[in-house]
């Protein structure tokens, strides 16, 4: 506990206010509880693992930080079958072949454990991602990107520096961090994530926004897009979202889709514009022709009063 | 550091020590609930809140929660949780009983000061209020998003509607009926909607009024949540937080019972099967491609030995290429067993790409085949639907006979049960003393690759009453409690 003092040495934001406003003006809106957790990972210490369904701006959250803190984004893309020598870092076995060869035809006749010595030194370590982020002399984002696609095991990799901020290469001895990055990773919740990751990290779950905010996204992403247009994506996203879908529309879908809209020159959303241009929203075809059939109204949704269309008499 | 300002949520200014204390009551009231809280998880949550301000609510529950929580399933108990525990601490939190006049600024929301505007609406005892001008205020309050004052209403109604008196044992629940039957939501839904139609200039058009329709919808589901939480913070005065956060203990959406899921937690159910029969399908393709090997590949290391003179120097494999099983579901879908087999149904459809084929069948005293429903759709919850519609499952009465629907199953499809299907039989086995026909599951298995008998009910509750499990179990493979989706998914995982 008394830890805490180290890395809230020199705090990257005062308050949760200015993380929330200085995301804004990078364009990134962030709620109450992502500005909260951003601010807390950084008093802390902490990694923040974000997890919530695909194209809600997990990966965008960790490239807006970067921007506001003024920090080198490294990024760590993961797949299945990623290893050490892919996420941690590799000696350059080519590099030393040749300085084995070079010593041997200078004749210089250096004994064996200089050039032990010499082999295993900074000069042929080939670092990736995660070494690289720790040894970085200037500011650091490290996103480790999609990290449910690896398998169990290889999520022990990243334990060591999730918790201590170091790496332990067995010829070199431990590298520590000079200073402790902002560490983000995220994950689609394909499988669960063992234990010991999840209790080494914040937790942040990142949710389709509701409406309000969503429209203030598409303000701000979109260029010119109206007041009244924002609003009714919006709340046709929204809609959409409350059925029974295989896939809903993300964030990102959204913002397509409002492209779209402005390319086309379209003011106001009927069901006839909204139906046709579904498919950039949606990616399945059931889905499409389930919400082309709730959006133009053939039949009674399942909680719409029954006989309210036509019913406007005058 | 320990000397954070701690002024709010009933840390009166005291050293740390108080909420430290405070931190470990909560801790322990998470873990009765079920969610799993490790020592560091605690200990980071003990640093976690020295460094927000405490008077912030909103960012003291998102620090408990990142720190505490990682499932996000698990949010809805954790806030149910945090919401009892914390509810009384904090003079804000003071009930408006005594002085409706001056409601108490919810800290939620941070904007409840500025409900002036109809001071008239709101003052005196509130009782001179008759139900009828609640509910037109309550109508106006929804029309036009007037988040302040829909709070207000949520409270007044609570007070008038509810009935609560201290002491009594009943549950929340039964308040938020009384108050909900009295309010009368639906209607309320059916006449914002009219009345926007009228007050729209134009006709509106079936999309606008759907967009509508949601946004009212959107608005009484927040007052519904309002007048949850009255009730909550009432019953909590009354009663005390640690009685309430034990009567609130909801189940974690894995571990509701299907057999007795009331509506809202059918709804949490259904929400988690769908990731979950994601995550199963990617982590049953995984297993299957790792972890075997295929035979030699005799030829191709023939080949490969060339290149060492003749020396079969690396033994080439042939590509695995496990078989998968094919699938026959046979489903009671009886009143009592209904959403169990709906479940599994669901579930079991929703990964059929991890089997070679997967047929359905169900019954309760006739019995038939429903594959058909699920063909040529990839709308799983539609065809489930119609399962429970359409299929043609009544032969007498309409009450279980698994005998009879057994001995049909046997005649008509027993032939295609082959040396690569595996039967999966979902029931209570409840018979209604009809004749067990237990001779057709032995006839079964002894074509078949696997049997197994999936029961809803606890295994305690096995063989009692007209309950035959057993006499059907001991020809089985295997027969199972699955009594909940952690089980189901235990039991899929283990099938493939």
């Amino acid at each position: 506990m008394t830890d805490t003092a180290a890395p809230a040495a020199d705090p990257r934001f005062e308050s949760v206010d200015a993380v929330r406003e200085r995301l804004r003006s990078v364009d990134y809106l962030s709620d109450e509880g992502i500005a909260g957790i951003v601010y807390l990972a950084d008093r802390l210490g902490k990694p923040i693992l974000v997890e919530g369904p695909a194209g809600t701006g997990k990966t965008q959250l960790a490239k807006s930080v970067a921007e506001i803190t003024d920090a080198r984004l490294i990024r760590l893309q993961c797949y299945e079958g990623l290893d050490e020598s892919k996420a941690l870092y590799e000696w350059n076995y080519k590099k030393q072949l040749l300085r084995i060869q070079a010593s041997r035809n200078a004749e210089e006749q250096s004994g064996w454990e200089d050039i032990e010595d010499d082999i295993f030194s900074d000069d042929f370590l080939l670092t990736r991602p995660l070494l690289e982020a720790i040894r970085a002399e200037d500011p650091v984002v490290l996103l480790i990107d999609e990290v449910d696609r690896v398998e169990v095991e290889t999520e022990a990799l990243l334990l060591e520096i999730l918790s201590d901020y170091q790496v332990s290469i067995p010829e070199l001895g431990t590298v520590t961090a000079r200073q402790i990055p902002l560490v983000f990773l995220t994950s689609n919740n394909t499988r669960e994530l063992s234990e010991a990751l999840k209790r080494r990290c914040l937790y942040l779950h990142v949710d389709y926004p509701d409406m309000d905010r969503e429209r203030e996204i598409v303000l701000t992403k979109v260029p010119g897009v109206g007041e009244a247009l924002a609003d009714e994506i919006a709340r046709i996203v929204r809609s959409i979202r409350q059925l029974e879908l295989k896939k809903a529309p993300s964030v990102s879908e959204t913002l397509d889709w409002a492209r779209t809209l402005v390319l086309l020159g379209v003011e106001h959303v009927d069901a006839e514009t909204a139906t046709g241009t579904l498919n950039i929203l949606l990616k399945y075809q059931s889905d499409i022709a389930k919400a082309a059939k709730e959006l133009s109204g053939d039949q009674p949704g399942p909680g719409r009063p029954a006989g309210s269309p036509g019913v406007t008499g005058r | 550091m320990t000397d954070a300002p701690a002024t709010a949520e009933g840390v009166d200014s005291g050293p740390g020590d108080a909420l430290v204390e405070l931190l470990g009551g909560f801790v322990v009231e998470l873990r009765q609930a079920g969610i799993p809280v490790s020592l560091t998880e605690h200990l980071d949550a003990a640093d976690a809140v020295r460094c927000i301000p405490l008077d912030d609510r909103e960012a003291f529950k998102y620090a408990l929660a990142a720190t505490m929580v990682k499932n996000h399933a698990h949010w809805r108990a954790f806030s149910t949780v945090f919401e009892v525990y914390f509810s009384l601490r904090g003079s804000e939190y003071a009930l408006g009983d005594e002085e409706p006049g001056a409601l108490p600024d919810d800290l939620e929301e941070g904007e409840g000061g500025p409900t002036g505007e109809r001071p008239a609406n709101r003052g005196g005892p509130g009782d001179a209020l008759t139900p009828e001008e609640l509910a037109q205020m309550l109508f106006q309050a929804l029309l036009q998003g007037d988040d302040a004052m829909v709070r207000a209403m949520a409270r007044q109604a609570v007070r008038r509607f509810a009935g609560m008196e201290p002491g009594r044992p009943v549950g929340g629940t039964y308040y938020l009926y009384r108050t909900l039957r009295n309010l009368d939501l639906e209607g309320m839904l059916e006449r914002l909607v009219d009345q926007a139609r009228s007050d729209a200039p134009e006709d509106l058009t079936q999309l606008e009024e759907r967009l509508q329709h949601d946004e009212f919808e959107h608005r009484i589901d927040q007052l519904k949540q309002e007048i949850e939480a009255e009730i909550r913070r009432r019953l909590v005065a009354d009663r005390g937080v640690e009685a309430m956060a034990r009567t609130l203990r909801k189940p974690l959406p894995e571990d509701i019972d299907f057999m007795h899921a009331s509506r809202e937690e059918m709804i949490s159910l259904r929400k988690a099967l769908q990731p979950l029969a994601r995550r199963l399908a990617v982590r049953l393709a995984r297993k299957r491609r790792h972890g075997r090997k295929g035979p030699l590949d005799f030829r191709s290391t023939v080949r490969h030995s060339l290149s060492y003179g003749g020396v079969p120097a690396e033994p080439r494999f042939r590509y695995p290429r496990p078989s998968k099983p094919e699938i026959f579901v046979v489903a009671d879908i009886s009143g009592s067993v209904a959403a169990f087999a709906r479940f599994t149904l669901h579930l079991v459809h929703a990964i059929a790409s991890q089997f070679s084929r997967v047929r359905s069948f169900v019954f309760i005293d006739g019995i038939d085949e429903v594959t058909r429903f699920f063909e040529g759709t990839e709308d799983i919850v539609e065809a489930v639907h119609r399962v429970n519609t359409e299929a043609d499952v009544v032969w007498v009465d309409g009450h279980s006979d698994y005998g009879h629907a057994l001995e049909v199953f046997w005649q008509r499809w027993g032939t295609e049960i082959g040396p690569k299907t595996t039967v999966i039989i979902l029931g209570d086995a409840r018979n209604n003393y009809h004749a067990s026909n237990s001779w057709v599951v032995k006839e079964v298995r002894h074509r078949a690759r696997h049997v197994y008998w999936l029961n809803p009910e606890p295994r305690a509750y096995w063989d009692t009453g007209d309950s035959i499990v057993g006499e059907y179990g001991v020809h089985c493979d295997g027969t199972f409690e699955c009594r909940n989706l952690r089980q189901l998914e235990r039991f899929v995982d283990h099938l493939v």
